[in-house]
């Protein structure tokens, strides 16, 4: 457990560091756009909990002062793949953000939809000593989790303590202070290919910054695309990112299962250049434009000029009917939605008490999305739009930008993890006077 | 719209996702218009650089240091060269002469006013201006000291008038006194300031004289007994310095009053009382002496004596008795 997480805490004080500067860059490495933005934290105020107000809180301390956003480059299915392509990607975006800003970024917060995550529950139960449970006693539940074998190669990206329970008492978000003889605590791990992080963080460092945190796309769009209500009762949300659609799952304001498909609307590109003998770049075009994935008698009527620039008359003037471009789609969005709702399946989804679901993403701007989702995954679906924050521009409010701006909510306003909370003493080896000190500071 | 067009070689070759809802994407999007086939990254150099010139404590020392270090090197190396600095130097002095030398700041001649032509020509002897000159190079307060140190100047105000006139207020010392010293006479104002040396007494017989060592010293007194003396001015030839100590008033053929050293005034208002009631001035003495305020001695001359002798033996020898 100590080595698991060193990296984690690393990562937690530089994210100290730049709350202290004040200035953090949101890099979302998405596989058809990469975000940045430049948040600017003023006046840490403390939050005067008396007055009601809830866990958004953390908005309106920061506002953002550099966006930019750049076609990404070297990325598949979220992942790295090129780092040279990525790291200049990443150059082009944060110089354009720095530039905006007027101000030098050097700890970046990153997201990213891929590398296989997988999600665990975890159980871990203790016996209570003291009067009341302590922060102590709360890692020390939390280290008594047993962690499954994730496999070799793999490495926990959130650690996230879902409920405790104490004695007979279940689902507690915050037992400290409160009586009780045993406590035990759910907690949801998710993990990662460790070669993705790996490379995200040598890329990061090749662009002279420092890695601040990392967090699931799904999770963090999850956050700024789903209302409250719905994270309280439980939702799931569906990012449809152009290399893979990401899945999370909320419930009780807290993230439960996060997974990928690893389809996305590059995908629905690629086989409408394929299926209508088009190049890429125009297959993009005609799927933006005039994409949908529920035809009418209308579509029929609707010619698509394909264009083309062979030279060859026959091929350069073809032209398309609308329903041909939606039945090429069609399948495809189909495809990834019984992908998700095999995930969702998977995970539990229908036992929840609210099955809420919320496509955002670039994706979810498909024409008839909605209804054809609401038919493959439930009846309960809506098109999602990231929260709005300060100082976001206009062209940045749409669904492509949610997990961007969820990641901004996540800076903000970070989830106690498994390694916010101190290391128990009994598992510290070594460090005999840091443990004698620890004593002194409990027991006087 | 803005298309982003990429060499058709790599792999993606679609922009940034052209999604109906943002239309208005021009704005932040971080590639800036290139030659299509360049890469819009920028270069790892570039990038450095930029990052650089944000430090906020880089973009001071580039926005004031380096300026300041520019300036500070510059005026170092000038001035690192004597000869540099010399002609530099001869430059400024000319400059400030070329400015000096201006008919504006000339000044051509010295007005003195109010003054005796005698006292004039001192003064203008004494000061030696050659002029025209730049009133830049005038010593006003030099001046006027030099110009107070004439004995017959009181006080002097200097004043360089438009038109290049160098004005010159002499506040005249007025003469009171004709003192006796010494080797010559002296002319004193009243408070005993020597004034002139004049050749005979009679070229200021309207003045009063004293004589005696010290006799300068004590000119306001002497005024006093002058002033108190005025009924018998007329037979009053002067004050003469007895001792350092005292004043003898000498009146007409070398007859005398001893003054006392403690107020003399008294005595004398004493001696005109007694003239004024018994004629005492008129009688033919020799010595009124008032040293001793309670023995005031009157000395007759010898002849007078033996008349007076000579007529008490008349008086005798007629009396029948």
């Amino acid at each position: 457990m100590n080595d698991l997480y060193r990296g984690q805490r690393a990562m937690r004080a530089q994210r100290l560091a730049a709350m202290q500067r004040g200035v953090v860059a949101i890099l979302d490495i998405g596989t058809s756009k990469l975000v940045c933005l430049v948040l600017r934290f003023d006046s840490i105020a403390p939050v005067n909990a008396s007055e009601g107000v809830g866990s958004m809180t953390g908005q309106s301390r920061f506002r953002v002062t550099g966006v930019a956003t750049t076609r990404s480059r070297g990325v598949r299915f979220g992942e790295i793949e090129a780092m040279e392509e990525t790291e200049r990607a990443i150059r082009t975006v944060l110089q354009a953000a720095q530039k905006m800003a007027n101000v030098r970024v050097d700890h970046a917060i990153v997201c990213f939809s891929g590398a296989r995550p997988r999600s665990y529950g975890l159980t871990g139960s203790i016996a209570l000593q003291g009067a009341g449970v302590a922060e102590q006693d709360i890692a020390s539940v939390l280290s008594a989790c047993a962690v499954p074998d994730y496999g070799a190669g793999r490495q926990p990206m959130h650690a996230l303590p879902v409920s405790f329970a104490l004695d007979h008492r279940l689902g507690l978000t915050d037992p400290r202070g409160q009586a009780g003889n045993r406590m035990s605590v759910d907690m949801h791990l998710l993990t990662v290919d460790s070669t993705a992080v790996e490379n995200l963080l040598r890329c990061i460092k090749r662009c002279d910054l420092e890695l601040a945190g990392i967090a699931n796309a799904a999770y963090v769009s999850g956050m700024a695309a789903l209302v409250e209500d719905e994270t309280e009762l439980g939702a799931a949300c569906i990012e449809m990112g152009g290399g893979s659609t990401g899945v999370s799952i909320f419930l009780k304001k807290n993230l439960i299962f996060a997974d990928t498909v690893r389809m996305g609307g590059d995908h629905v590109t690629s086989d409408i250049s394929q299926g209508l003998q088009v190049p890429l770049k125009t297959a993009e075009r005609i799927k933006n434009f005039y994409g949908g994935v529920v035809a009418t008698g209308m579509d029929d009527r609707e010619m698509v000029d394909l264009g083309g620039e062979t030279g060859d008359w026959e091929i350069d003037r073809r032209r398309v009917s609308r329903a041909e471009l939606i039945g090429v789609m069609r399948p495809r969005v189909e495809e990834i939605l019984e992908d998700v709702r095999a995930r969702l399946d998977a995970a539990g989804f229908e036992y929840l008490p609210g099955q809420r679901i919320v496509l955002t993403g670039g994706g979810s701007q498909i024409p008839g999305l909605a209804p054809m989702a609401s038919r493959i995954l439930g009846q309960q679906v809506r098109l999602g739009r990231p929260m709005r924050i300060q100082g976001l521009p206009q062209a940045a409010t749409g669904p492509a930008f949610s997990s961007a701006v969820g990641l901004c909510l996540y800076a903000a306003h970070p989830q106690d993890e498994c390694w916010d909370f101190e290391i128990p003493a009994e598992r510290q080896t070594g460090r005999s006077i840091r443990r004698a000190v620890r004593w002194f500071r409990e027991n006087w | 719209m803005q298309s982003v067009d990429r060499p058709s070689g790599h792999a993606p070759t679609i922009g940034v996702r052209k999604d109906a809802a943002f239309v208005d994407r021009s704005i932040f999007v971080a590639e800036e218009k290139k030659k299509p086939g360049t890469d819009p990254a920028p270069s790892r150099t570039s990038y450095k650089l930029q990052r650089l010139l944000l430090t906020p404590f880089f973009h001071l020392i580039l926005r004031a240091g380096l300026p300041v270090f520019a300036v500070v090197a510059a005026m170092a190396w000038y001035v690192s060269d004597d000869a540099r600095v010399a002609t530099l130097d001869v430059k400024l002095s000319e400059m400030r002469a070329l400015i000096e030398n201006r008919p504006e700041f000339q000044v051509n001649l010295m007005r003195i006013e109010d003054v005796s032509a005698s006292l004039a020509d001192d003064i203008r002897e004494i000061t030696a201006i050659d002029f025209p000159v730049s009133s830049f190079d005038l010593d006003l307060r030099a001046l006027r000291g030099q110009i107070e140190q004439l004995d017959a100047v009181a006080g002097v105000d200097l004043v360089v008038r438009a038109g290049g006139i160098l004005d010159v207020a002499v506040v005249e010392r007025q003469p009171a006194i004709v003192w006796r010293g010494p080797r010559l006479l002296e002319l004193l104002d009243a408070q005993g300031h020597r004034v002139a040396a004049i050749e005979t007494r009679s070229q200021r017989s309207d003045l009063p004289l004293i004589v005696g060592e010290s006799a300068d010293q004590n000119v306001q007194e002497a005024l006093a007994i002058y002033a108190a003396a005025s009924p018998f001015l007329a037979r009053l030839r002067g004050l003469s310095r007895v001792g350092e100590r005292r004043w003898d008033m000498i009146l007409q053929d070398d007859r005398r009053i001893m003054l006392p050293e403690a107020d003399p005034i008294a005595a004398l208002e004493r001696v005109i009382a007694l003239d004024a009631g018994n004629d005492l001035l008129a009688r033919d003495f020799m010595v009124i002496d008032l040293r001793n305020r309670a023995r005031p001695v009157v000395r007759l001359r010898d002849e007078v004596v033996d008349a007076m002798h000579g007529l008490a033996d008349l008086n005798s020898k007629d009396d029948p008795l």
